[in-house]
């Protein structure tokens, strides 16, 4: 458990300074996670599991406010989200594609589709 | 770096290439053979060709665009002899440029072997004519267009390829060198991004009506595309993904929209139109391969390529040589001999996205000096040239009629 504790903490890389979400390179666990890039690098904390390629708040967002990646706004927040909370299908929505909280949050598959 | 300049061969068109190829032209599938075994062994020649018999507008407008391209000094175009695309006429519009051509048709040349070693011998004519009227002149970066494109995407390509080559067009940009992108089905959702980049009035209507003409092919092909794997991958939305692929664009205003086969018409940044207009056989497809659109960036006038691959493609291109860039440091490693940069030290903190941007532009003008890239130096020569249709009036047309 020793390496554990000492091993260094996973990293999200945050494409540009104004962004609000950093995408994971590593999985995380909740706890420390460093955040790297344009905005230069800091700690914040994981609230719960968040796999590799997803996203994770690197602060907290108001319901209704946009999400930003890349300088842009990618989407936004269908509710409130603290930092260090996973951002994704569960709080996150598009602002074009009507069906983009009709996906299942781990799988992407969609629910929206009846098959019987 | 500003004031950096490096010899290039001056154009009549006053364009300046940083390669000077000898183009053979196939005008049929069925002269391909002829055509390549004509180019073996010879360093300086390229070869390219159209495969169908039936003639197609969109695809002569490439080869002349390709013909008289500043990286190209000569062209021999080479027919079997009963197809509807005219060698001659190739030849002779690349003479109007300046360049020596020649053309000849298979059939009267008395077979295969006959023809390539008549093929053979008019390359020697032409490399010496070419070589004896190359006339080398100080380039610098506002005498380059650099075209981007990516392929073989991964979770990275997004993060720092697609990035890396944005910061880089910046850079270009402000230099005074004109850069082009293009993969308009892979900007859904991002038309208010469009909006706020155009560079005048003009450029907004353009922008706008190729955005338009895209969302309206994708509805049509039904080729939409944010799936079930990018979900689970961490993509939560289309405008997200989009973004990915649109960070090659950088930071600039864009000047407006380009169709296929055209030339920025001043420099600066500008996004190349290659979705088909909708015609009488539908739209037809737009992007087949990765291949297909470097040709169109590559007729656009761009004399280097730089094209992103998180997974590590190995392609590489004729007539203009193509910088192959990975934003996985594993795929670098893996694959050393095909990949010319590796983009991944911007996750792993080694360099910051600006330091990588200043050094992909001291490896461009490496490229533009003559040191061969990675695809270029393992010989590839990739190219493809197909039927489709950019010629119907009005809205379709991307504002361009």
């Amino acid at each position: 458990m020793a390496s554990q504790t000492t091993a260094a903490p996973p990293v999200a890389f945050q494409i540009n300074a104004s962004d609000n979400v950093a995408t994971l390179l590593v999985p995380a666990q909740p706890g420390s996670v460093t955040i790297r890039g344009s905005a230069g690098q800091n700690q914040i904390t994981a609230q719960e599991p968040i796999e590799h390629g997803h996203k994770i708040a690197v602060k907290s967002i108001a319901m209704g406010e946009s999400i930003v990646k890349f300088g842009v706004v990618i989407g936004a927040a269908t509710c409130a989200i603290r930092e260090g909370e996973w951002v994704h299908l569960h709080n996150c929505g598009s602002r074009l594609d009507e069906r983009s909280n009709a996906f299942d949050v781990h799988t992407g598959v969609p629910e929206d589709v009846r098959y019987e | 770096m500003n004031e950096t300049a490096w010899q290039g061969y001056l154009r009549s068109d006053g364009r300046k290439g940083i390669r000077n190829i000898i183009l053979v032209v196939y005008t049929v599938e069925c002269a391909s053979h002829v055509a390549h075994a004509i180019g073996r062994d010879e360093d300086d020649v390229h070869v390219i060709g159209f495969p169908g018999c039936y003639d197609n507008q969109y695809a002569i407008r490439m080869i002349l665009a390709l013909g008289r391209h500043p990286n190209v000094g000569a062209v021999l175009a080479v027919g079997l002899g009963c197809e509807y695309t005219q060698p001659a006429k190739i030849a002779q519009s690349v003479r109007e440029s300046g360049r020596p051509a020649d053309a000849f048709f298979i059939q009267e040349n008395g077979g295969t072997k006959a023809s390539i070693d008549h093929g053979k011998k008019i390359i020697a004519h032409l490399r010496a004519e070419m070589n004896s009227q190359a006339q080398m002149v100080p380039m610098s970066w506002a005498d380059l267009i650099v075209g981007s494109e990516c392929g073989g995407s991964d979770g990275t390509s997004g993060l720092a390829g697609n990035p890396v080559v944005g910061a880089f067009f910046d850079l270009l940009v402000d230099r005074g060198g004109s850069a082009v992108f293009e993969e308009t089905v892979e900007m859904i959702g991002l038309r208010h991004i469009l909006d706020a980049r155009a560079a005048s009035t003009e450029a907004r209507e353009q922008l706008l009506c190729a955005y338009d003409k895209a969302e309206r092919y994708c509805r049509e092909v039904r080729q939409y595309s944010v799936a079930p794997g990018n979900f689970a991958g961490g993509l939560t939305t289309i405008e997200e993904k989009s973004m990915g692929a649109f960070a090659k664009s950088g930071s600039r205003p864009i000047q407006g929209a380009i169709r296929v086969a055209e030339r920025p018409p001043h420099n600066g940044l500008w996004l190349l139109d290659s979705v088909p207009d909708p015609h009488f056989m539908q739209f037809g497809y737009t992007n087949p391969n990765d291949t297909e659109g470097i040709m169109d960036l590559i007729c656009a006038g761009s004399q280097i390529i730089l094209f992103v691959t998180g997974r590590g493609s190995v392609i590489g291109s004729a007539v203009s040589p193509l910088i192959k860039i990975t934003g996985n440091s594993i795929t670098y490693n893996r694959m050393r001999d095909d990949m010319d940069f590796n983009a991944g030290r911007i996750l792993t903190g080694e360099i910051t996205l600006q330091a990588a941007a200043e050094e992909l532009a001291s490896l461009v003008q490496d490229v533009a000096s003559g040191q061969q890239s990675k695809p270029e130096a393992l010989g590839h020569r990739e190219y493809f040239l197909m039927y489709k249709h950019q010629d119907t009036p009005a809205l379709d047309a991307g504002c361009h009629a």
